[in-house]
């Protein structure tokens, strides 16, 4: 522990040097907002990791993005809202100003839409926070592309009627929904709802309370009650190797438990290793270190910059990793669209805005299999091509076994515009025309 | 020297019941109020709005958890649930009867919450020490149940943390992201000062010295005639309306958003620490303690960098925790009326400075 | 009018329906209930001979967990770790009479149990700082299979069975000690009346430090069986919360209170979980507890078993 804090020191210490000079001819800020501690610490680290590890690889081989490096202060949350907002008052103004914000945690994301669209800093919730952002007309400055959790609660819907060899075979079949008992984790239950409805499943709600995150037997017990032909499972932090422990000591068979994307790490599925084997989870990136990118952070690490071998290729790594792609790829479309290296916040959010991530870009950035197609447009914040991969724990890693399953965007849509409506109507927004 | 009462004379009954009798306090207090009311000319935007906003609106739930533990010796472990039923409260008021003005819709918030608190209160009339910290535990993971399974209280939005709705004060926004902090700090410190001012002459009124009696020695406070459930109810209710107010004002001038996770028990904990900290039994010390636990970890996290240190997030927020521990036992031990009492010793020695007796 | 046929009818007859289920319901109650019976173990001892309500139990069950995995993990034998342990914790108890205790004799017992919140706190930093906060998975080679018993119906953990005979031979070791050793007789003497127990000689300071070292010792045998299961991890401390309610219902001065309390408790909170949870929207097994005791409070303060010597107003 101690011997890791002097490296990390000695680390950070490189890093402060390094944008010292950097900061003198213009970069563009980011604030970093860890939750290196407390519970979810074992998310947090990989995640921040990868984040960093992309921008400081740019910095070290590019030296930014368009001659423009990045700089980057971390300011550690918890994972606590309010520590975020202070977060984010305390570094908004740092650098000459923020240019864009991941908040990393659905609590602060909802204390900040309003917030920063007023500071003109967009933020960019990959796969969190609110999903009704994804209407652009009335959420400008949030951005919640590849997917939110409706379209993947309805990829997974989707999935299940691909194995079971046809949506129609859904019908009486029983699918347990084990979730989170938080705004975040109930955040799916609308369209499973409305999707449980439409294709004849029965859904059968256990919400894990928050202080028995790592007691969940009564849980289940119900699912072993019910015996449901598939469990879905949306967990966060120690929820996640709890429940998997659990779910392995009932014997659930592990093939039918499908994961979110927040309950597929590894640090959720180590502690069970091998009783976890066969567990499947939804994710919206690919697994592993076999991408060309790795050998530029490997070489921005042979140069003692990031976070060398901790958690390099674990799936929030790379998380971390693919949220920075999309930044620094919005900053590019910025740049070509404003003629200019140094962008403000509101020209990362055009950038953000018109982003066009193609299969032959993603194949230039070295990211092929990593990063999802993606187009955002004005009114679609979300990108036009909502999809999730399966990921598959093999008692080792993870492996991706399935190709991109697409959302059920006719389905998701409407409940989209519905809440965003009803958000505007409650707030006095005129949602902004887009044509 | 500098601090002395002498000469300082009443000649009415009004002068010697005065809220504060001595001339040099009052003084010191106006120009308390005179800074206060200075600090948005001078202070940078994000000092009112991520230190004096949440600190204002932490002295208040302070000094709620202050009456009911430092005036009437109750405990709880709730403050954090009663502080999150103010902030839905507000929210259903706000949204349901839009026309309201907001500080009256806070204030309703208050009310409500006060009926919660007489609620959970009751098992006070039959029990009273630790064995109240277990009611109040339950008040604090039944009340986060019900706000989060009742779709009623967030007007059956989809996502569950609902916003809440930007209102003006005098034509100016005081909550919502138009709010400007500085019309966000008068809003909050307006408030402060209010209960403030409430709270210093509910503790010398007869409410005040009737739980101050029931604290010291319940049996003889029951014999001089107070009667101990009306007391000690009325202290909940009144601690509860402090702290619902917070609550209200915490999610609609400073996190914006209506979230159960920033009222956990964890919150409880902290407002604890400020009371214990700060001095029981002191309302100035409920500020004292709410500077000092807002601002000692955001302390910790910058010192580091000051001095040219680099230490990870994670082993500030350790130290933190340990910082805290020993800070509470320590003043538990050597100082038990907290920062307060040091504030009074202080004054003390000014008193005699710079003679030695 | 259908409310309460869901409340009343419904899960009685489910109940009626599969008994096994039930069954298994109720032991995995009872096991995770042999975890709460354990931290309440540490509260009543503590209770007894010093007056001190230990809110810091549920940590120590942390920090004397964290300890011992941590040394497993830098490759010391499980049996040298835990003896290791033990004496950590003993340094602790003794620590704790010396700072904390001693300057605070005679004061208030509110202010005794904000003072051990205190201690809550600096030990959870104090653990997380040395081992780190990150998820420990601790093996010590305690069986992790499940049996199937009549006829394959009820599922048992073989972990749960083995924490509930290793809580039920500690229990009777404490038991004999306090009944048979001088020391046990000491404590005992103590906790009846600390004055007499003073004047003939008990050196109290001395048996505090036991006490406390024994309820570091409980709560080393109560982490072992749970990080076992989940893992060494923070939230511990949150789940010895409700050993808070265990007291309440079984009484603060009593061994066998603190145990079948936490037995009911266990088990009532996965029953009302599994048949009536779903009816409120699932999630009540966080605040069943609680609630129970606040029942308890108003109409029973002493709980079950303990002595009336509760202020009562």
């Amino acid at each position: 522990m101690i011997l890791r804090t002097l490296t990390l020191a000695a680390t950070a210490v490189a890093t402060l040097a390094s944008a010292v000079p950097a900061m003198a001819e213009g970069g563009h800020f980011i604030p970093v907002m860890s939750y290196r501690t407390g519970p979810y610490a074992p998310n947090g680290v990989p995640f921040a990791n990868g984040y960093v590890d992309y921008f400081e690889m740019l910095n070290h081989r590019d030296g930014g993005v368009g001659g423009v490096p990045f700089i980057l202060e971390e300011c550690e949350t918890g994972y606590k809202t309010d520590r975020g907002i202070e977060c984010y008052d305390r570094l908004k103004n740092n650098n000459n100003g923020a240019v864009v914000l991941s908040p990393w945690s659905t609590g602060t994301t909802y204390g900040l839409i309003e917030k920063a669209a007023k500071d003109e800093i967009p933020l960019v919730t990959l796969g969190y926070g609110r999903t009704s952002a994804a209407d652009g007309r009335v959420f400008p400055w949030v951005f919640n592309f590849p997917a939110t959790y409706w379209s993947q609660a309805s990829s997974m819907v989707r999935y299940i009627g691909q194995e079971m060899g046809g949506l129609d075979k859904l019908k009486g079949k029983k699918i347990s929904l084990v979730h989170f008992d938080h705004p975040g984790g109930r955040e799916p239950i609308p369209t499973l709802e409305l999707l449980a409805e439409k294709y004849g499943f029965k859904m059968n709600k256990l919400p894990v309370a928050l202080s028995s995150l790592s007691e969940q037997k009564s849980t289940w017990l119900q699912v072993r009650k019910n015996r449901p032909d598939y469990v879905l499972f949306f967990g966060w932090g120690v929820m996640n190797s709890t429940g998997l422990k659990e779910a392995a000591a009932i014997r659930y068979p592990m093939d039918k438990m499908l994961g979110w994307w927040w309950s597929g790490a590894e640090a959720d599925v180590q502690p069970s290793a091998e009783a976890a084997k066969g567990y499947k989870a939804f994710s919206m990136h690919g697994a592993g270190i076999e991408y060309p990118v790795f050998d530029s952070i490997k070489e921005m690490h042979a140069a003692g910059k990031g976070y060398e071998g901790e958690a390099m290729g674990d799936v929030l790594y790379n998380r971390g990793l693919v949220n920075a792609a999309y930044i620094a790829e919005a900053m590019v479309v910025a740049q070509k669209h404003f003629g200019r290296a140094q962008l403000t916040g509101s020209d990362v959010r055009w950038g953000l805005e018109n982003l066009d991530v193609t299969k032959e870009r993603i194949e230039e950035l070295g990211l092929t299999g990593l990063m999802p197609v993606t187009k955002v447009t004005c009114e679609n914040h979300e990108g036009t091509t909502p999809a999730a991969l399966v990921q598959q724990w093999d008692g080792k890693k993870w492996n991706i076994i399935s190709d991109w399953i697409p959302a059920m965007s006719d389905v998701v849509r409407p409940l989209v515009e519905q809440d965003a409506a009803l958000y505007a109507k409650e707030n006095n927004i005129t949602p902004r025309t887009c044509s | 020297m500098l601090y002395r009462e002498a000469g300082d004379f009443k000649t009415t009954y009004a002068k010697d019941q005065a809220l504060i009798p001595i001339r040099q306090d009052r003084v010191m207090l106006y120009i308390a109020i005179a800074l206060a009311l200075l600090l948005p000319f001078v202070a940078s935007d994000y000092f009112l709005g991520s230190i004096a906003i949440p600190v204002l609106i932490m002295v208040i739930a302070a000094t709620g958890l202050n009456l009911l533990l430092g005036y009437c010796g109750q405990i709880s472990l709730g403050s954090g649930a009663f502080m999150a039923a103010g902030a839905y409260m507000a929210y259903k008021c706000a949204t349901a009867f839009p026309w309201l003005p907001m500080p009256v819709s806070i204030i309703l918030a208050g009310l409500a919450t006060a009926m919660i608190g007489i609620a959970f209160g009751l098992p006070a009339v039959r029990i009273k020490g630790f064995y109240l910290a277990v009611a109040t535990l339950a008040a604090q993971f039944f009340l986060l149940w019900l706000f989060t399974h009742v779709p009623w209280f967030v007007n059956y939005t989809m996502s569950g943390v609902p916003t809440p709705p930007p209102a003006t004060v005098l034509g100016v926004y005081v909550t919502g992201a138009d709010a400007p902090n500085w019309a966000k700090y008068l809003f909050v410190l307006s408030f402060t000062a209010f209960l403030t001012w409430i709270a210093y002459n509910l503790v010398r009124s007869r409410i005040g010295r009737s739980w101050m009696a029931i604290r010291d020695m319940d049996i003889a406070a029951e014999l001089i005639g107070i009667r101990p459930l009306w007391t000690k109810l009325t202290a909940f209710a009144i601690s509860s309306f402090y702290c619902g107010v917070a609550g209200a004002l915490w999610s609609f001038c400073f996190i914006n958003t209506v979230e159960p996770t920033a009222f956990d028990i964890n919150r409880s904990f902290q407002i604890l620490f400020m009371v214990i900290i700060g001095g029981l039994g002191s309302i100035l010390g409920s500020y004292f303690g709410a500077i000092f636990i807002t601002l000692f970890p955001i302390f910790l996290n910058s010192a580091p960098a000051w001095l040219g240190l680099d230490i990870p997030g994670d082993i500030i927020t350790h130290l933190e925790f340990m910082i805290f521990g020993a800070m509470i036992v320590f003043f538990l031990i050597v100082e038990p009326n907290g920062l307060a009492r040091l504030w009074q010793l202080g004054k003390e020695k000014l008193r005699l400075w710079p003679f030695p007796h | 009018m259908e409310f309460l046929s869901d409340f009343f009818v419904a899960p009685i007859m489910e109940m009626v329906d599969a008994p096994e289920f039930l069954a298994e319901v109720i032991i995995a109650g009872l096991m995770s209930g042999v975890m709460y019976s354990l931290v309440g173990l540490g509260f009543v001892l503590i209770f007894k001979a010093s007056g001190i309500f230990n809110f810091a139990q549920g940590v120590m069950v942390l920090f004397a967990a964290l300890n011992f995995v941590g040394l497993m993990d830098s490759g010391v034998h499980p049996i040298i770790a835990f003896i290791a342990t033990v004496v950590i914790m003993t340094v602790l108890a003794m620590a704790i009479e010396r700072v904390v205790l001693r300057r605070l004799v005679n004061q208030n017992q509110l202010i005794l149990f904000m003072s051990t919140i205190g201690i809550a706190f600096f030990l959870e930093g104090f653990g997380e700082l040395i081992w780190g906060g990150n998820v420990r998975p601790l093996d010590i080679g305690i069986p992790d299979d499940v049996v199937f018993i009549a006829n394959g119906t009820i599922l048992i953990q073989e972990a749960d069975l083995f924490a509930g005979a290793t809580a039920a031979l500690l229990v009777t070791i404490l038991a004999l000690g306090f009944r048979y050793t001088a020391v046990g007789r000491a404590l005992r003497a103590v906790a009846d009346d600390h004055q007499a127990a003073l004047s003939i000689g008990i050196p109290l300071n001395n048996i505090w430090v036991i006490v406390w070292a024994v309820a570091g010792f409980v709560a080393l045998v109560a982490g072992i069986m749970w990080g076992t299961k989940l893992g060494v991890q923070f939230s511990i401390s949150i789940v010895a919360l409700k050993a808070l309610p265990v007291l309440i219902l079984g009484g603060f001065t009593s061994i066998p209170g603190a145990i079948i309390g936490g037995l009911i408790i266990g088990a009532g909170e996965k029953v009302a979980e599994v048949y009536w949870g779903s009816l409120f929207g699932g999630a009540i097994e966080e605040w069943f507890a609680y609630i129970v005791a606040l029942l308890f409070l108003l109409f029973r303060p002493q709980g079950l078993f303990g002595e009336k010597i509760i202020d009562r107003v």
